[in-house]
């Protein structure tokens, strides 16, 4: 178990992962990246049991889905400082011929990965297909995913949420980053989501809230608390209240850098303000 | 020329159903889901038989296909169960990256395609299907001719490592291939042998080309009758080897004319060896209520339609 600093030590390397990822090739989506670098964090140095030595079928392991597949520059950076490839391949994110494509896929072969994703809405649907088959293996380990808010205006999810409390999947967590940003302005102007907490209890789910989910300490144990609700006959779903753009003055509270790189001056800005600490690749 | 004998009319969907259930006994990987068309996909026996290995996913399609991509983490091989336009059309984008591109071992089993699923009309009679399906990278294509076929092809495709989409209809229609036939993937059966045409048939139509050339036969023309149960990959070998003999093809499906098989066999003869053909199959339209019998006759699919089409394409040699 690493202590807070080593983890906050992490999360400031993974934010500078981000944004030189975006930066070197000009596209990408720092903004909800960076306020998801706390919990892939807590996911990934200390919430999950994995392996490294990368097996689609994932037996006897936990599994993470991430539905919102353009926050890839905080997955691919967690992954790597997570043993899965090695950090230098950052450097080929979103480049031809690269495994680290734009939205994360499988058919690349990048460890970690399990799913592709990126048209938006999939991946709860898959998290239960996955939590069923570890019932049926007999596999106790448990389904992670997460889901951006924006996200769940697509009605698939609505589908997945009905399914999963009706049939008791309760070896899964899914997150859902509540940011209230999209791509055109906030959530409450775009297409309101209402009270998410009203409405996934009404489904039938174990409902937590995170209020500070970039806060290291508060997201593990927001996790932990997540885990000791499942085996109880329902999902349970994290509300995990975020800021876009986290760690980056400029970038945050704003839909502004949804997708959008920062150019050299304001790259320097933001690195300026998330010191290196385990290296830069 | 060779005679098949109809050994009596059958519904392919209970071809399905029962090379489902002999799954369930013989491959414990194998799950199936089902979008509230349990009895008409014929998976009661499955369900009642492996309740564990049952998931009824009430009326959400995207739903489903999307845990039939996440359930082959951990070794299953999933089977999805609806009609074909809830299979496909509904649903093409959660099979295009779920399915397809993360390269998962579902296969998406598809009753009622096409315009014999009869009276409940247009909204339900997909004729785009197998054009759809066919242009994912990936993705085996297969639209079985009877229902000893459809068991066959049902056990087959989950001793196949990848996505499969398996087509098959709702009337009885005639039972004519052997019941202990191997089913291999990617092959055509060659079922006449002839020099004046070659009619290439998918589905329930190779019956309709079968009966179309004992016609021909009366009137002195021999026609090679070629049996494509797998749209893609398709068997180029087969398709060439007997055009080069004959000269000229009919392609029959039901289906539209636009992405079908008929096109795909075109595009292997304009590369390859670019010789007349004529098509049966709809010509991009909608279908309508009516009998399974009403709507061959009204739209063209059927023995007499072949019969005019291969007399057509003969001339054009």
């Amino acid at each position: 178990m690493a202590n807070t600093t080593q983890l906050e030590d992490f999360v400031t390397q993974v934010r500078r992962d981000i944004l030189r990822q975006v930066h070197k090739v000009n596209s990408g989506h720092p903004g909800g990246s960076l306020g998801c670098a706390e919990f892939f964090t807590a996911l990934y140095q200390e919430i999950m049991d994995y392996s490294t030595d990368f097996k689609m079928d994932g037996k006897n392991e936990d599994l993470f889905f991430l539905s919102n597949g353009h926050i890839s520059p905080v997955y691919y950076s967690v992954l790597a400082r997570s043993g899965f490839f090695p950090v230098d391949e950052l450097n080929t994110f979103r480049l031809i011929d690269s495994r680290l494509q734009g939205h994360p896929t499988t058919h690349e072969n990048l460890p970690g990965v399990r799913i592709a994703s990126g048209s938006l809405g999939q991946g709860m649907s898959v998290a239960i297909g996955a939590a069923q088959t570890k019932k049926l293996n007999k596999d106790k380990h448990l389904v992670y995913s997460l889901h951006g808010d924006g996200e769940l205006q697509e009605g698939q999810n609505w589908e997945a949420i009905m399914y999963a409390a009706g049939n008791q999947v309760d070896n899964l967590i899914a997150t859902v980053d509540l940011n209230g940003q999209q791509i055109d302005g906030s959530t409450d102007r775009v297409l309101p989501l209402g009270n998410l907490k009203d409405k996934f209890e009404a489904f039938g789910w174990e409902v937590l809230e995170v209020k500070n989910g970039n806060n290291i300490t508060e997201v593990i144990q927001g996790l932990q608390d997540a885990k000791e609700k499942t085996g109880q006959g329902k999902p349970v779903c994290i509300l995990l209240h975020t800021v876009m753009g986290n760690g980056v003055d400029f970038m945050m509270h704003t839909h502004e850098w949804h997708g959008k790189a920062p150019n050299d001056e304001q790259l320097e800005k933001a690195l300026a303000q998330n010191p290196e600490t385990l290296g830069d690749y | 020329m060779k005679k098949y004998i109809d050994t009596g009319k059958k519904d392919t969907r209970s071809g399905f159903g029962a090379g489902l259930e002999e799954l369930g006994k013989k491959n414990e990987n194998v799950v199936a889901l089902c979008a509230d068309l349990t009895g008409s996909l014929k998976m009661d026996a499955f369900k009642n038989n492996h309740p564990e290995r049952f998931f009824q996913v009430g009326i959400a399609e995207a739903n489903m296909i999307g845990m039939a991509a996440g359930m082959t983490i951990g070794g299953k091989i999933p089977f999805t169960g609806t009609f074909a336009n809830f299979s496909t059309g509904r649903v093409y984008d959660q099979i295009r990256q779920s399915v397809a591109y993360s390269g998962k071992n579902v296969k998406i089993c598809a009753s009622h395609a096409g315009l014999t699923l009869g009276e409940d009309g247009a909204t339900h009679q997909i004729l785009e299907d197998l054009g759809l399906m066919k242009m994912l990278p990936g993705m085996t294509v297969i639209n079985t001719c009877d229902y000893n076929q459809t068991k066959a092809a049902t056990l087959a495709i989950a001793e196949h490592d990848g996505p499969v989409y398996l087509r098959f209809g709702r009337p009885k229609v005639a039972n004519f291939t052997p019941e202990d036939q191997n089913f291999e993937i990617g092959k055509a059966v060659q079922l006449t042998e002839g020099n004046d045409v070659t009619i290439i048939a998918t589905g329930h139509l190779v019956w309709e080309a079968l009966q179309a050339a004992e016609t021909l036969a009366k009137e002195g023309i021999t026609a090679e009758v070629i049996n494509i149960h797998t749209i893609k990959p398709l068997d180029a070998d087969a398709i060439l080897a007997s055009v080069r003999k004959t000269g000229c093809v009919v392609t029959a499906e039901e289906h539209n004319y636009l992405g079908g098989l008929g096109e795909s066999v075109a595009r292997v003869l304009s590369t390859e060896h670019p010789s007349p053909q004529e098509f049966i199959a709809t010509k991009d339209t909608f279908g309508e209520s009516g009998t399974p019998e009403q709507l061959m006759e009204k739209y063209g699919l059927n023995a007499k339609s072949i019969v005019a089409a291969s007399k057509k394409v003969i001339q054009r040699k």
